[in-house]
C-alpha cells in the first residue's frame, strides 16, 4: 500500500488472514472412521464401504484388492454369499440397500476376466502348514498363511478342489470355471493342492507340519427318522450333488414328480436341480413354517419364482414308492414346540430328496490325543481355534453350526492368523474396532432415492448361470449409492460450507481442518452426510 | 469567448470543458438549469465519453459520483438546499474516501418554511464534511472556479464544492468569457486516479476503522485541508498565467490596506457591499475596505488573521447563521482574530433570498451598534407580534 | 402458466466452484463473522461464482451492514477481490455510478455487483435499488436476507417473517412478535420492475446458487438475486445448524426458490419431500413462542398457509415440470 492512498479506509487484499480466528474456538471438528454396518457384520470383514468407494470413483481394481485382503474369492461370493451386509445396509433405512453382492460378483469377474493375480507374498518364513480339506475355509486358510510367508499344502479327500463350493452349490448358481478361476489364483501363490488324498493319519502329520489347519467340513448327510420303503426312489441331496459335480449333469434325470425334504438352503438348491434334471413338479416339504425356514430369503424367493411349491408344517412319516405319507404338524414359533396335528396326507412322488442337514465325517480325527468333538458333532477348539491337540487346528462347518461359505472363510482368515501368531510365538494383536455409525448419524439431504441394481428375474430354468453383464458405469452408478457410513469419501461438504475456508483439500483429495482460522461451528459435522466429522471439546 | 449567457448555462459549460465522464443530478431549484444544460451537452455529442445518468434523489446522484470517482472517472453533479441536506452523509463520505468529485450548489435556503430563494444556510450545514468549498461572487468567477475546482481536487484528492448563489447568479444573465476547449486541456490534465477499482491489484475502500487509529484518519483530514490553502493558491496562479485577469484564489481583498473597518463576506453580495463602501468612502473619508472569502473550506485562517489585525473593527455581513448562536462566519472570523482587540460584528442578512439593498447596508455599516449581532432588514413589528417572548431581544440595534 | 424446473441432484456439490481448490476464496479466511454465519458463506459462495463466470473481472460494492463489518475493519482486509463501501443506503446507486465508469472507460467486461444484507435492500436502501432497477443500469445486485437488523442487535427489518421475534418484537402477552402479515416481498419487487432477471437462492443449494449467479453475471442490465442466510446468533439457532435450517426454509416452501426474467417467473426449484412449517419454526428460538404455553391459536397455520400459498405460486411440487 503506498502513501498515495488514502489512510485506513483503503487497503490492500489478502491482509485478514493474519487474524487468526482460531482462537475463537471451544469446539473442533475431527475426521473419524466409524464402522459402517456392512462391514460390522461381515464374517470374513470386508471393509465394503471401502471397496465401494473405489468402484465409485471407477477404480475396480483397487476396489478388488481392498476385497481380497479379507475374502480371497470375490467372484465365487458374489454369486453365493448370503450378504447379510445388504440386510443391515443404512440405505435401506432411506430407500433399498445397496447391491453389494452383485457388486462383489462384478468385480469378482472382472478380475477373473483381466486375469488380476494377488499381490506378492512376504520373504518365506521356512514353516509349513497343513491344510485338511480344500473347501471355502482350507482355500482361505492357505491363502492368508501364503499371504503370512508360510508354506502350504492342502489335502483334499475328494477329487475337486472347493469342497462344498464345489459339492454343495448348483453349477447354475456357481459355475465351475469360476470356482477354478479363483482357486488357481491361491494355486498362483505357491499353495499345493493335493487330491484325492485322504489324510489318514493326522497323527503323523503334525510331525511333518509346524501346524495343521482341519477344516473337513461336514458332508455326511443325516437320515431322517422315516420308514422308506424298499424299491422307493430316494436320493440325499448331498449324493445328488456329488454325482453331479463328478459325472456331469446328463448322467441324473428326474421323473415328474419331486418332492424335496427339508428347509435349508441344500433343500432349495436340489428342487431346483430337480426341476433342470426333467422333473415338472417339485414341492419341498418342510416340518416348520416358512418364516422358520433356515434358507435364505433371496434363494427362497427365486425357487418360489420357478414354480417350485413349498409345504410347510409337514414331515414324512414314510415313502412307500411313489406314495409319500405326512404328517401334519403344529409349530408354536415362539416356544418353539412342534408337534403332529393328527392330520394326515399322501403325495405323490417319482423320486424324494432328502436335505434335512448335514454332519461331520470324524474318521481324520477320531483317535486323534486331545481332539474332542462334541455331542453337537463338531471339533472342540479353544478361543484360538486350536484345539487340544497342540499345533492342530480347526474350522469351518467342522467346527462351526452356522454352515455358509462365509462363515467358513471367515474361519480360515482367522485361523491363520491364530496359526501365524502360534508359529511366531505371539498373540494375535486384537484391533479395537470403532463404533458402528447408525442411519441416524447421517445427514442424508444429500442423498436421492434411487432404485438399487437387481439380477435380471429368471426367463427360463437353466442348467446355465444366468448372466449379467454390467457395464462399468452401471457399477459406478450402484456403488456411488453407498452412504460411505462414517468414512469420508470426500463428498466436499465440509470444503464447500465452511464459512472460513477452513478446510484445506490436499492434493490427494482429503480433507484438512485449518486450525488457525476454524471457529468450531460445527457446520461441517452437520452438513457431512457420512457422519465423518466429529467436534470435539478444545483442549 | 465571450458569450452574453444565463449563469447557470455557463457554469455547465466551463464544468462540459472540464471533460467529465459522468455527471449525475437531481433536480431541484435553483440548480436545474446546470443539469439541463449538461444533459443537452452530453446528448447532443457536444461531450464526449461522459455518461449523463438521471436518479431518483441527491443522494443517489452523490453516491453513483462516489461510484464512479472511486471506480476512476472525473464525476461531477450539483444539487442545492433540502438536496444538499439529503445527500448529507454521502457528501462526508466522499470526502473521507479521498473522492475529488466536483459539485457545485445552487444556494438556497434551508425549510422548513419551505423557501426556494438564496442564502447560505445549505452550504453551512455541510461546512464539517471535509470538502474543500469555494464561494463564487460572479458567473464569471463561477466559471473560472469550477475550472480550478477539477484541478484542485484532483491535486488535493479532496472533493471540491462550488457555490454560487441561486438565482442571483444561476439564473443572472451576464457577459462571461467561456475559455476555449483546447486551452482547458492544457490546464486540466487527463485524470489519472489515485485508488482503482482493478480485479488485477484488487483492494478495498472504505474500511471500517476502529478507535486506535480514527482520530488519525480525521487529523489527516484537518492537515490536507491546511495544505490544500497553497494549493489553491497555486492552481489560482497557473490559472491566471493561461486564461489572464484577475482569477479567485483564497479571498478578494478590496481596499483592505490601511483602513479602519473591514467588511468579511461571502459571495455575490460583495460587489453591493463593495458599491456601499465606495459609498461610504466617497462621503467619510477612506475608512473602509472589504475581504470577500472565495475558500470557505479551507479556512485560510493566517492569511484573514494579517488583514484584519490592523482594523478597528470588522463587519462580517453573511446569508446565514447558527439559531441559537448567530453568524457563522462571524465566529470563525473572531477565532481568527483571537488575542486581538479588533471587535466583530455580525450581520445576518438575505436570509431566503431577502432584498439586501445598498441603502439597508450603508445605514448598518455606519451605525453604533449596541449588539454584536444584527439581522438585517428584519421585520421587528412583526416578530413582537407573532411571537410572544420576543421581548426586546429581536430589536435591531 | 407452468414453471420449468429446477431439482438438487446428488452431483451438485462436486460440480460446483465450491468444491474446487482453485476457488477463489473472494472472502479469506480472518474475517470476524460470528460462527456458523450463512452471510459469510453466501458471500464467498456467489462472488467466487461471479469470479469464475468472469475469468475475475468482477468489483463489489458493499452496503454497510454485518457483511462489511465483520470483512473489512482497518487493517484487515478479508476480501479478494476490488470491493468499495460507501454507505447503508446508498449501494445500489454507487455501483451504478462504478457501472458507467466501467462503461466509459471501455472496460465492459468488468462486472459490477452491489451486496448488501436484507435493511440496506428491502428498508433503507430500497429507493435506490428501485432507482437502479428503473435506469436498468448494469449491476447484479445481490441481497443476503437474514431477516432482521442483525448487525445492530437483532432488530425487525422489512424482511422479517410474521410472529418473528426480534429486539423490538418482543413477544410479550399477547403480542406475538413481529405483525407484518408476509414481510416485504423483494424479489417480487425487482420483478415488477421487467428488469431482465430476478432469482431467489439458498445457501443450502449452493450448485442452484451457482447456476443463477453465472446466469446473472452473463446478463447485461439490473439484476436481482435475493439469498436467504440464516443468521445462528438472530436466530437462536445452533451455528452448526446454519445450513440445515436454510435447507428447512426451501423444504417446507417459506422460502420459495425460483427465476424470473424480464417480469415473468420462469423457473422454480422444486422440493422433493415438503417438511410442515413446524420443522423449520420449532429449532428456532425467534419462534419458540410460537410453541409456548401462551401461543396463540392459529399461528402455526397462518405460517403453514403462508408456505401453502408459495408452494401453489411457485409451483414448488413439480407439477407440470414441461417448460
Amino acid at each position: 500500500m503506498d502513501n498515495n492512498c488514502p489512510f485506513a479506509t483503503v487497503l490492500s487484499a489478502t491482509t485478514s488472514p493474519r487474524n487468526k480466528t482460531g482462537s475463537w474456538r471451544t469446539m473442533c471438528p475431527r475426521y473419524i472412521n466409524l464402522m459402517p454396518p456392512c462391514n460390522a457384520v461381515c464374517p470374513t470383514g470386508e471393509n465394503v464401504q471401502r471397496w465401494l468407494s473405489f468402484a465409485r470413483s471407477g477404480n475396480f481394481r483397487q476396489a478388488w484388492n481392498v476385497i481380497v485382503q479379507n475374502n480371497p474369492f470375490p467372484a465365487i461370493m458374489g454369486r453365493i454369499c448370503y450378504h447379510t451386509c445388504e440386510k443391515v445396509c443404512n440405505r435401506s433405512h432411506f430407500d433399498e440397500a445397496v447391491s453389494i453382492n452383485i457388486l462383489e460378483r462384478a468385480v469378482g469377474d472382472m478380475a477373473i476376466s483381466h486375469g488380476w493375480k494377488f499381490e506378492n507374498v512376504v520373504p518365506a518364513t521356512g514353516k509349513k502348514v497343513l491344510v485338511v480339506g480344500s473347501g471355502p475355509s482350507g482355500l482361505a486358510a492357505a491363502y492368508f498363511l501364503r499371504k503370512f510367508g508360510h508354506e502350504v499344502e492342502i489335502k483334499e479327500a475328494r477329487a475337486l478342489t472347493g469342497g462344498m463350493m464345489r459339492y454343495g452349490v448348483p453349477r447354475f448358481r456357481l459355475p465351475g470355471s469360476i470356482i477354478d478361476a479363483e482357486i488357481r489364483r491361491i494355486t498362483d501363490l505357491g499353495v499345493k493342492i493335493s487330491c484325492n488324498s485322504r489324510v489318514s493319519d493326522l497323527g503323523s502329520e503334525i510331525n511333518k507340519f509346524d501346524a495343521i489347519y482341519v477344516c473337513i467340513g461336514a458332508s455326511k448327510a443325516i437320515k431322517p427318522d422315516m420308514e422308506v420303503k424298499s424299491g422307493s426312489s430316494v436320493i440325499d441331496a448331498v449324493d445328488l450333488f456329488k454325482k453331479l459335480t463328478n459325472e456331469q449333469s446328463h448322467s441324473v434325470k428326474f421323473e415328474k414328480n419331486v418332492i424335496v425334504y427339508g428347509g435349508g438352503n441344500t433343500a432349495i438348491d436340489a428342487a431346483r436341480m430337480a426341476l433342470r434334471l426333467g422333473a415338472e413338479k417339485v414341492n419341498i416339504v418342510y416340518r416348520k413354517t416358512l418364516s422358520s425356514m433356515p434358507a435364505h430369503e433371496t434363494e427362497i424367493h427365486e425357487a418360489l419364482s420357478e414354480g417350485i411349491k413349498i409345504l410347510c408344517l409337514r414331515t414324512i412319516r414314510v415313502i412307500d414308492h411313489r406314495e409319500v405319507l405326512i404328517d401334519k404338524m403344529n409349530y408354536d414359533e415362539e416356544s418353539g414346540i412342534l408337534s403332529k396335528s393328527g392330520e394326515e396326507e399322501t403325495l405323490i412322488a417319482d423320486s424324494v430328496i432328502l436335505a434335512v442337514g448335514q454332519f461331520m465325517d470324524d474318521s481324520v480325527v477320531r483317535n486323534i490325543e486331545g481332539i474332542v468333538v462334541t455331542d453337537g458333532g463338531i471339533i472342540e477348539t479353544d478361543e484360538y481355534m486350536m484345539t487340544g491337540a497342540k499345533g492342530i487346528f480347526a474350522g469351518g462347518d467342522a467346527t462351526s453350526t452356522k454352515r455358509t461359505a462365509t462363515v467358513a472363510i471367515a474361519h480360515g482368515k482367522k485361523g491363520a492368523q491364530y496359526i501365524d501368531a502360534y508359529l511366531n510365538g505371539k498373540e494375535v494383536e486384537q484391533k479395537s474396532k470403532p463404533d458402528v455409525i447408525n442411519f441416524k448419524k447421517l445427514n442424508t439431504s444429500y442423498y436421492f432415492s434411487s432404485p438399487r441394481l437387481t439380477l435380471p428375474p429368471i426367463s427360463s430354468i437353466s442348467m446355465e448361470e444366468r448372466t449379467i453383464a454390467l457395464t462399468g458405469d452401471e457399477i459406478v452408478t450402484e456403488a456411488s449409492r453407498c452412504f460411505s457410513c462414517g468414512n469420508c469419501h470426500h463428498c466436499n461438504n465440509c470444503y464447500v460450507y465452511c464459512p472460513e475456508n477452513a478446510i484445506q483439500k490436499l492434493l490427494d483429495g482429503s480433507l484438512k481442518v485449518n486450525h488457525d482460522y476454524c471457529k468450531g461451528c460445527g457446520i461441517c459435522a452437520v452438513e457431512c452426510p457420512c457422519g465423518a466429522i466429529k467436534m470435539m471439546p478444545e483442549k | 469567448m465571450l458569450h452574453q449567457l444565463e449563469g447557470s448555462r455557463a457554469i455547465a459549460k466551463a464544468v462540459a470543458l472540464c471533460r467529465p465522464n459522468l455527471i449525475c443530478a437531481y433536480p431541484i431549484t435553483p440548480q436545474t438549469h446546470i443539469v439541463e444544460e449538461l444533459g443537452e451537452i452530453v446528448r447532443s455529442g457536444e461531450l464526449q465519453n461522459c455518461e449523463y445518468l438521471n436518479v431518483e434523489s441527491e443522494m443517489a446522484a452523490i453516491s453513483a459520483t462516489i461510484g464512479s470517482q472511486a471506480a476512476g472517472v472525473r464525476s461531477y453533479t450539483a444539487t442545492s438546499s433540502q438536496g444538499l441536506l439529503h445527500m448529507v452523509e454521502a457528501v462526508y463520505n466522499a470526502s473521507g474516501l479521498d473522492l475529488p468529485i466536483v459539485m457545485t450548489i445552487g444556494n438556497r435556503a434551508i425549510g422548513s418554511p419551505i423557501n426556494i430563494w438564496n442564502d447560505h444556510s445549505d452550504a453551512m450545514a455541510v461546512r464539517d464534511a471535509g470538502w474543500i468549498m469555494l464561494f463564487a461572487e460572479s458567473n464569471q468567477e463561477a466559471v473560472n472556479l469550477h475550472i480550478q475546482a477539477f484541478r484542485i481536487a484532483e491535486t488535493v484528492k479532496c472533493p471540491v464544492m462550488v457555490c454560487v448563489d441561486g438565482f442571483i447568479l444561476t439564473h443572472a444573465f451576464e457577459r462571461v468569457n467561456i475559455p476555449d476547449q483546447k486551452e482547458v486541456d492544457e490546464f486540466l490534465p487527463t485524470y489519472k486516479q489515485h485508488i482503482t477499482m482493478d480485479p488485477v491489484t484488487p483492494l478495498a475502500i472504505g474500511a471500517m476503522v476502529p478507535p486506535e487509529y480514527f482520530m488519525e484518519v480525521r487529523y489527516m483530514a484537518h492537515l490536507k485541508q491546511q495544505k490544500s490553502i497553497s494549493v489553491i493558491e497555486q492552481v489560482r496562479d497557473k490559472f491566471s498565467d493561461k486564461f489572464g485577469g484577475n482569477s479567485s484564489g483564497l479571498f478578494h481583498k478590496y481596499n483592505a490596506q490601511d483602513v479602519e473597518t473591514i467588511v468579511v463576506t461571502m459571495g455575490s453580495v460583495a460587489g453591493t457591499i463593495r458599491d456601499v463602501v465606495d459609498d461610504i468612502n466617497c462621503k467619510h473619508g477612506n475608512k473602509f475596505g472589504v475581504l470577500t472569502l472565495i475558500s470557505y473550506r479551507p479556512f485560510p485562517q493566517d492569511a484573514i488573521r494579517e488583514i484584519l489585525k490592523s482594523a478597528k473593527k470588522v463587519f462580517v455581513v453573511e446569508k446565514a447563521f447558527a439559531v441559537g448562536i448567530g453568524g457563522i462566519l462571524a465566529q470563525e472570523i473572531k477565532l481568527s482574530l483571537l488575542r486581538t482587540n479588533v471587535p466583530v460584528i455580525s450581520i445576518i442578512a438575505g436570509l431566503g433570498g431577502k432584498p439586501i439593498t445598498k441603502s439597508m447596508l450603508f445605514d448598518c455599516l455606519l451605525e453604533n451598534h449596541q449588539r454584536d449581532t444584527k439581522f438585517l432588514g428584519l421585520n421587528d413589528g412583526l416578530v413582537k407580534k407573532k411571537c410572544s417572548f420576543a421581548g426586546d431581544c429581536c430589536t435591531n440595534n | 402458466m407452468s414453471y420449468s424446473t429446477r431439482k438438487k441432484t446428488s452431483t451438485d456439490n462436486a460440480n460446483c466452484v465450491q468444491s474446487r481448490t482453485d476457488r477463489r476464496n473472494t472472502l479469506m479466511s480472518g474475517h470476524r463473522a460470528c460462527q456458523g454465519c450463512g452471510e459469510a458463506l453466501a458471500a464467498r459462495c456467489v462472488l467466487d461464482a461471479a469470479y469464475n463466470a468472469t475469468n475475475g473481472n468482477i468489483v463489489v460494492v458493499n452496503a454497510t451492514g454485518c457483511l462489511e463489518v465483520f470483512s473489512c475493519v482497518y487493517p484487515e482486509n478479508a476480501w479478494n477481490i476490488p470491493w468499495l463501501h460507501s454507505l447503508f443506503a446508498n449501494a445500489p446507486s454507487v455501483a451504478s455510478g462504478v457501472a458507467s465508469a466501467m462503461r466509459v472507460s471501455g472496460k465492459t467486461k468488468i462486472r459490477v455487483i452491489a451486496q448488501g444484507g436484507d435493511g440496506a435492500t428491502t428498508d433503507i436502501g430500497m429507493g435506490a435499488l428501485s432507482g437502479m432497477f428503473d435506469r436498468n443500469d448494469d449491476v447484479l445486485y445481490v441481497c443476503y436476507d437474514n431477516q432482521a437488523y442483525m448487525n445492530t442487535g437483532v432488530q425487525r427489518s422489512s424482511s422479517t417473517p410474521p410472529l418473528a421475534r426480534t429486539a423490538t418484537t418482543l413477544p410479550i402477552g399477547s403480542y406475538m412478535g413481529n405483525d407484518a402479515k408476509t414481510g416485504k416481498n423483494l424479489p417480487k419487487i425487482a420483478i415488477a420492475h421487467n428488469i431482465p432477471y430476478v432469482a431467489t437462492a439458498s445457501i443450502a443449494h449452493l450448485f442452484d446458487l451457482e447456476q443463477k449467479v453465472a446466469t446473472a453475471i452473463g446478463i447485461r442490465g439490473s439484476r436481482y438475486i435475493h439469498v436467504h442466510v440464516p443468521c445462528p446468533l438472530g436466530w437462536g439457532i445452533q451455528p452448526s445448524d446454519t445450513i440445515k435450517i436454510a435447507r428447512l426454509a426451501v423444504d417446507c416452501g417459506l422460502f420459495p426458490l425460483f427465476e424470473a426474467k424480464d417480469g415473468v417467473v420462469r423457473t422454480s426449484f422444486t422440493i422433493s419431500n415438503i417438511v410442515p412449517v413446524e420443522e423449520y419454526l420449532k429449532p428456532q428460538r425467534r419462534f419458540a413462542h410460537l410453541f409456548g404455553k401462551n401461543a396463540a391459536p392459529n399461528v402455526i397455520a397462518h405460517m403453514q398457509k403462508l408456505a401453502d400459498e408459495n408452494i401453489k405460486e411457485y409451483q414448488l411440487m413439480g407439477e407440470n415440470t414441461h417448460g
